[in-house]
């Protein structure tokens, strides 16, 4: 059932393959200065390499936006994602996967009333803006440096030929490593949440933790698409969109390339970081919208102005529009058939409780509102019913809503000494491990508990305070505390008994 | 060495030596026509026999380099334009063996008054081609010094124009010569300046390639 699941990732992974590898090889491919054999085991194993390695990243923001919690939901978001970008490809209009996914999110979040991470979707959505604009500026800067050069280093033309060849194929496999880490967040992002797989340690050489290999598979996936079906997509896009030359082939190839990475690469953000600078959001983004950016930039470095075609531009912009709406309508309707028609679970529903914990924190927090008494003892079955009652019924400020629905929600979860042993101890440290086992057999109602007590227990559990300096000790905790909340967490029913006692 | 630049490499050799060949057909061409209006026959001959060989050596060349360009894909942008420079090139060589051998069969008598002029318009022509040569290098090596080779050509090729117009105005003025004479000698004239007028052609096409390579 698992892969029946997974088949609609699997579906959208061989679709990305086959449309957006022409991105990174297809003028390479068109203007047959590298064969196609080759092309395809280079982006293959490159997409895998970027998809395994450098994956999470963008799929954390993903997540952020809407955390699909049932299989039956991922496997009808992919296939709603899927069947958007399959239909508007035979519409003729520009189709982007990035957008036509984080659209299904949407639509899962307004189904199953989940939170709308506005944060993650403003992002999302002004990333896309930037994401060709970036390209553009890049293509224009390597473009005017490569003249510059060409003309004051004499190299002979074969000679050009050949390093021309060479680069394709060097940043081709860059491309490829870029499009599969950024990428892979649109294939099987919505698969994390609700990830099947385990940790697997292959002989203490190769450690793939569990998303990893839900990353591996879309990235076969990926694989599958390039060498089944890009041929025909390189053909084509390598004569049609990218008419160039192949020295200006290399430059889009290269700025997309870049700004893929960017949006993709951990290292780069921690990099950033360290040195004191804003971080670059690590968001998936589409490859062809950067190669349109990337040949307008060409064009603005040859003859100015003239080379913008306000016509691709618009396309462009109505991509952005057009296809999230639509995914979004297309994954609701599927949604709400797989649920009722189907009897599929499509998610697991977020309670949110005033619990008494949860009423002393936020007093503790000066967050507490007296009108919050009136719901003490309600169980809300989501955040949106949550959300609405705090503002429009017990109308509390806008600002302090989404903090207390933070405190609110009902994730349960048991420290259980056998899961305790399963832990990787060299990645949480010796005295965190420790600490965990003095809280064996005990429960926790919000995941804030968890930490606040973890917290006074022992100082290597402890957020230290969020300045420059910090943030990448505290993203590195809050990456334990994950796995801690997704190793620990119990069903909702299972405490239900226990929950009505701290209400 | 990697056998990707062993090729590159084999390559750029096998156009520099048809290059060579070109510069080294024209500078017998211009001794050997030395020796023909200084009436050293045997000298002559030889250099003429020299050309024609040099002639069919540049052939093979030519086509070994159009095989390799194809079949090995190689410059897939600019082949149309490299193989119809090197084709270009080859037809002034074949011009140039073509008058020397015309000298050689037909052996047109020049007049004293001609002799002098003659050899300049000569030494123009082959200038010319032996800018020819330098530009196609250049077009390969060195894009930015191809306008100024290409200025050069156009002047040898404006001179041997001048000087050709001179012979033949002072041919037909003359009164010690019979029509058929004239026209004869007339003739080598016009050969002469087709082997400049070959040059500029390929001179001007160069220029264009250079733009859609900077383009």
């Amino acid at each position: 059932m698992v892969w029946f699941y997974l088949l609609s990732g699997i579906f959208l992974g061989w679709s990305l393959g086959a449309n957006d590898a022409a991105n990174v090889f297809g003028t390479a491919v068109a203007t047959k200065m590298v064969k196609f054999r080759t092309a395809a085991i280079i982006a293959s194993l490159f997409v895998i390499i970027g998809a395994v390695i450098s994956g999470a990243g963008a799929a954390h923001t993903l997540g952020k936006l809407g955390a699909v919690n049932a299989l039956g939901g991922s496997f009808t978001v992919a296939l709603a994602a899927a069947i958007t970008v399959a239909w508007m490809t035979k519409l003729g209009l520009p189709v982007s996967t990035t957008q036509a996914i984080v659209g299904a999110i949407v639509g899962w979040d307004l189904f199953s009333g989940a939170l709308i991470d506005t944060g993650a979707l403003t992002k999302i959505v002004s990333t896309w803006v930037l994401n060709p604009i970036l390209t553009g500026f890049f293509a224009f800067v390597l473009y005017k440096a490569s003249m510059f050069l060409l003309k004051h280093v004499k190299v002979h033309l074969l000679e050009l030929d050949m390093y021309t060849r060479i680069g394709l194929i060097l940043i081709g496999a860059f491309g490829a490593y870029s499009l599969g880490a950024n990428n892979i967040a649109n294939v099987m992002g919505v698969f994390v949440t609700a990830n099947p797989f385990k940790d697997l340690n292959l002989f203490d050489i190769l450690h793939l933790s569990g998303t990893q290999i839900l990353f591996f598979i879309g990235g076969v996936a990926i694989a599958v698409g390039i060498f089944t079906y890009s041929y025909k997509v390189m053909k084509t896009v390598g004569k049609s969109i990218f008419k160039l030359s192949p020295i200006s082939a290399l430059i889009v190839v290269l700025a997309e390339s870049l700004v893929l990475f960017i949006f993709a690469s951990e290292s780069l953000m921690k990099l950033l970081i360290s040195l004191h600078l804003p971080p670059i959001p690590l968001v998936p983004v589409s490859s062809s919208q950067a190669v349109v950016g990337g040949v307008i930039g060409i064009g603005i470095a040859k003859g100015g102005g003239r080379a913008i075609n306000f016509g691709t531009l618009a396309k462009i912009v109505w991509g952005w529009v057009l296809t999230p709406i639509s995914a979004g309508i297309m994954s609701f309707f599927a949604l709400f058939f797989m649920q009722n028609v189907f009897q599929q679970r499509v998610y697991v529903p977020v309670r949110y409780a005033i619990t008494r914990p949860c009423a002393s924190k936020l007093k503790a927090l000066n967050l507490w509102q007296p009108q919050l008494k009136s719901v003490k003892d309600t169980i809300f079955d989501n955040a949106r019913d949550f959300k609405y009652t705090l503002i429009l019924k017990l109308k509390i400020n806008k600002k302090l809503v989404n903090k207390i629905v933070n405190y609110a929600e009902i994730y349960p979860l048991k420290i259980d000494s056998t899961k305790i042993t399963e832990l990787d101890e060299k990645w949480f440290g010796k005295n965190r491990i420790l600490a965990l086992k003095k809280l064996n057999g005990s429960v926790f109602i919000h995941k804030w508990q968890l930490v606040d007590t973890l917290s006074a227990i022992s100082n290597e559990w402890k957020f230290r305070p969020d300045t420059p300096q910090n943030r990448l000790y505290n993203r590195a905790l809050k990456k334990r505390y994950d796995k801690l909340f997704t190793t620990f967490k119990v069903p909702y029913d299972s405490v239900k008994d226990f929950l009505v006692k701290v209400l | 060495m990697l056998p990707v630049f062993k090729k590159t490499k084999e390559l750029e050799a096998k156009i520099d030596e048809f290059l060579d060949v070109i510069m080294e057909a024209s500078l017998e061409f211009r001794q050997g026509l030395k020796y023909y209006l200084e009436e050293n026959f045997e000298e002559f001959s030889k250099r003429a026999e020299l050309v024609d060989k040099l002639e069919g050596k540049a052939d093979t060349l030519r086509r070994e380099i159009e095989n390799k360009l194809y079949s090995e894909m190689l410059l897939p942008e600019a082949r149309g334009d490299v193989l119809a420079l090197l084709e270009n090139s080859d037809d002034v060589l074949n011009i140039i063996a073509d008058t020397i051998m015309g000298f050689k069969m037909e052996m047109p008598q020049i007049p004293d008054f001609v002799d002098r002029y003659l050899y300049d318009l000569v030494i123009e022509s082959t200038a010319s081609v032996e800018e020819m040569v330098t530009t196609v290098r250049s077009y390969f090596k060195n894009i930015t010094a191809v306008r100024d080779h290409i200025t050069k050509i156009m002047f040898h090729e404006k001179e041997s124009d001048r000087v050709g117009n001179r012979i033949k105005m002072d041919i037909f003025k003359s009164k010690d010569m019979d029509l058929a004479h004239k026209i004869h000698v007339s003739t080598f004239v016009e050969k002469l300046l087709l082997i400049a007028d070959k040059a500029e052609d390929v001179g001007d096409r160069i220029s264009i390639y250079v733009m859609k390579r900077l383009a």
